[in-house]
């Protein structure tokens, strides 16, 4: 019995989300008596792939067929279910992101495999197997039983820590059977946001809304979010109103994100915010207005005007 | 072009969420229903590029009891040509999707949404293109189309693309699809009277996932409060006690 994880890579690098997947992959097998198996598509030095095997990993499949550049679906989803029949897996995990919500549907439809997302935790049981993820976009849990002899699942970011541990691995190349007329798809330009910390990996988040006022205010949480290291996010309004860019808005119909440190400035907190940022860990509100929502979800605030906050915020953290 | 818009019907965004005394179940007493947000999006999409001339026909189609109707009645007014459901209770995302491979053959594209705001599956569109052995892209925030071409743009970690597709293919989409979603006119309203709405029998289909129990996030510890003047204070708790900083 094994276990099957795909992570991609980010030119040719893994992120902290790649071994939290494979650390839950061998906290399952661990449990279970199985062997966890990694399948990579794309060129990773070698060095860069021993690192999984530090968080679990007993064998790693590497797909180096550059026809895969253009993260084809149909394509891709074929290699997965390639490398889960070649290693008769029984579990296949994915990441709750892009890709992984891309091609788990696929990959489940043709291994006749149950399928559930946004798993956030171990499973509750594995016989019957039984998961837990958020529904009503954050407002409530829920516990679901999948069937079938194979279930598939993409793990939400952030909710299994990964765990080092003292392992050796093999590395084989592996040469799924993709015929060209799989790949449909072709890139005609790929613009990349460079320089920033992303969004969905910051650990701690930096976050304006309309109480910021207008585009012309954003000095000082630029200046926070470089001080701390931050990624850069705002309310929806705020995107719509073009102050900001469209990639840093979050919400339910934005971005969905889970940072240990939202810092959310002039920000009401109407629930469809608080569906892309609740699972932060901790979230801290600055707002004027004493009764704003935002207060109920958060666990530190500041009933105060965010242009006297902001600096003092700066000042303080520079003295840490 | 024909264009299939897939439609899941939702409780609205604001609705107070409840379940039943035992849990098993969402209480959906009182509750009003919606057109699954993303839905909408791609819907106005759809219509959007009809109007433009690029496509010649919309059809929305939806998995559900005869509840839902008023909901494809929305999506009519709003501008499909005509609607297709499938007369069962959508439990599934996998029994959604077999139902749908059913009717979703002869489309040039189709729109599914990135998930439906009650479930949050994000799995019914994948399912569809993988069952109808079609491509599928997802993360897509923009179509166009032009020369009888389809182009996506695509979201990727930390960046997007451009991407020209064969068709037939089916388009998983979010944020930036369509800026605000179209409300029906009243025209639109009296003409989605008259518009073919076909009610099919199911096939029988495969649960393969079943809720066993649902619950509410624990009350959280009340927000712990400090002054405007003492912003230094905070920076030190948010280091000392969250060990956020
Ligand atoms: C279907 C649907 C989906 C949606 N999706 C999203 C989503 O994904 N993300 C999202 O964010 N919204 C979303 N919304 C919109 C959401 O309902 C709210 O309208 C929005 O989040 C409000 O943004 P805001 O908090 O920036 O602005 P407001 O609600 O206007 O709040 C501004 C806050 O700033 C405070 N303030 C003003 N001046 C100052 C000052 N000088 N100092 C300190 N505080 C000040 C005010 O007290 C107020 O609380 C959605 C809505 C719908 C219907
Ligand atoms: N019962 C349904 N009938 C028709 N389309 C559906 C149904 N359920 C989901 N969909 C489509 O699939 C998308 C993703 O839904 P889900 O996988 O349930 O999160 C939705 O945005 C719809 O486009």
């Amino acid at each position: 019995m094994s276990i099957l994880v795909y992570t991609e890579n980010w030119d040719g690098k893994f992120k902290k989300f790649s071994f939290e997947l494979v650390s839950y992959a061998a906290a399952v097998a661990k449990e279970t008596g199985a062997s966890v198996t990694v399948i990579s598509i794309g060129k990773v030095a070698q060095e860069e792939l021993q690192k999984l095997s530090l968080y679990g990993a007993d064998k790693v499949l590497t797909v180096e067929d550059e026809r895969f550049k253009s993260l084809d679906n149909k394509a891709m989803s074929k290699a997965v279910v390639a490398a889960a029949e070649a290693e008769k897996a029984t579990l296949v995990v994915l990441a709750h992101n892009n890709l992984g919500k891309a091609l788990a549907p696929r990959v489940s439809v043709r291994l006749k495999a149950g399928l559930e997302t946004g798993v956030m935790a171990l499973p509750l049981s594995m016989n019957p197997f039984i998961v837990k993820k958020k529904v009503f976009t954050g407002k409530a849990f829920a516990e679901v039983k999948v069937e079938g002899e194979i279930k598939v699942i993409t793990l939400a970011q952030n909710s299994f820590e990964p765990v080092e541990m003292n392992h050796t691995e093999t590395i084989e190349a592996f040469n799924p059977q993709v015929s060209d007329s799989d790949f449909t798809v072709v890139v005609k330009e790929t613009n990349k946001v460079t320089g920033k910390v992303l969004l969905t990996d910051a650990e701690i988040v930096v976050s304006g809304g309309r109480g910021m006022k207008s585009a012309d205010n954003w000095g000082g949480l630029e200046e926070l979010a470089d001080l701390l290291g931050a990624g850069m996010a705002c309310s929806r309004p705020v995107s719509d109103e073009g102050w900001r860019s469209h990639s840093e808005h979050v919400g339910q119909t934005g971005k969905i994100i889970a940072p240990n440190l939202y810092l959310a400035f002039g920000i009401s907190g109407a629930i469809q915010h608080l569906g892309g940022v609740s699972s932060s860990k901790v979230i801290v509100a600055v707002n004027k207005d004493p009764e704003a929502p935002i207060f109920e979800a958060a666990d530190y605030g500041i009933v105060g005007d965010v242009n006297v906050v902001i600096p003092q915020f700066v000042q303080a953290v520079k003295e840490l | 072009m024909k264009i299939l818009v897939l439609i899941s019907n939702v409780p609205d965004t604001t609705t107070k969420i409840r379940f039943k005394a035992d849990n098993t179940a969402f209480d959906d007493a009182g509750v009003q229903w919606i057109i699954n947000p993303w839905d909408e999006l791609a819907l106005t999409r759809a219509v959007e590029l009809k109007e433009a001339g690029s496509i010649t026909h919309i059809t929305v189609a939806n998995v559900g009891t005869p509840a839902t109707e008023p909901t494809l009645r929305k999506a009519l007014a709003v501008g499909a040509d005509d609607a297709i459901r499938v007369n069962v209770a959508a439990k599934d995302a996998f029994e959604v999707a077999s139902q749908l491979a059913q009717v979703a053959e002869g489309y040039d594209l189709i729109l599914a949404g990135i998930e439906a705001s009650d479930y949050n599956g994000s799995a019914v569109g994948g399912m569809l293109a993988e069952l109808l052995d079609i491509s599928s892209v997802s993360a897509v925030s923009g179509i166009t189309i032009a020369d009888g071409k389809v182009l996506f743009n695509r979201e990727i970690d930390g960046g997007s693309q451009k991407l020209e597709v064969s068709t037939p293919v089916l388009a998983v989409v979010q944020k930036g699809i369509a800026k605000e979603p179209r409300i029906p006119a009243m025209r639109g309203i009296m003409m989605a009277r008259s518009k073919p709405l076909k009610v099919i029998d199911p096939s029988t289909a495969e649960e393969r996932t079943a809720f066993v129990k649902f619950e509410l996030p624990p009350k959280k510890a009340a927000c712990k409060m400090v002054a405007e003047d003492n912003v230094k204070e905070l920076v030190r708790l948010l280091h000392e006690e969250a060990k956020a900083l």
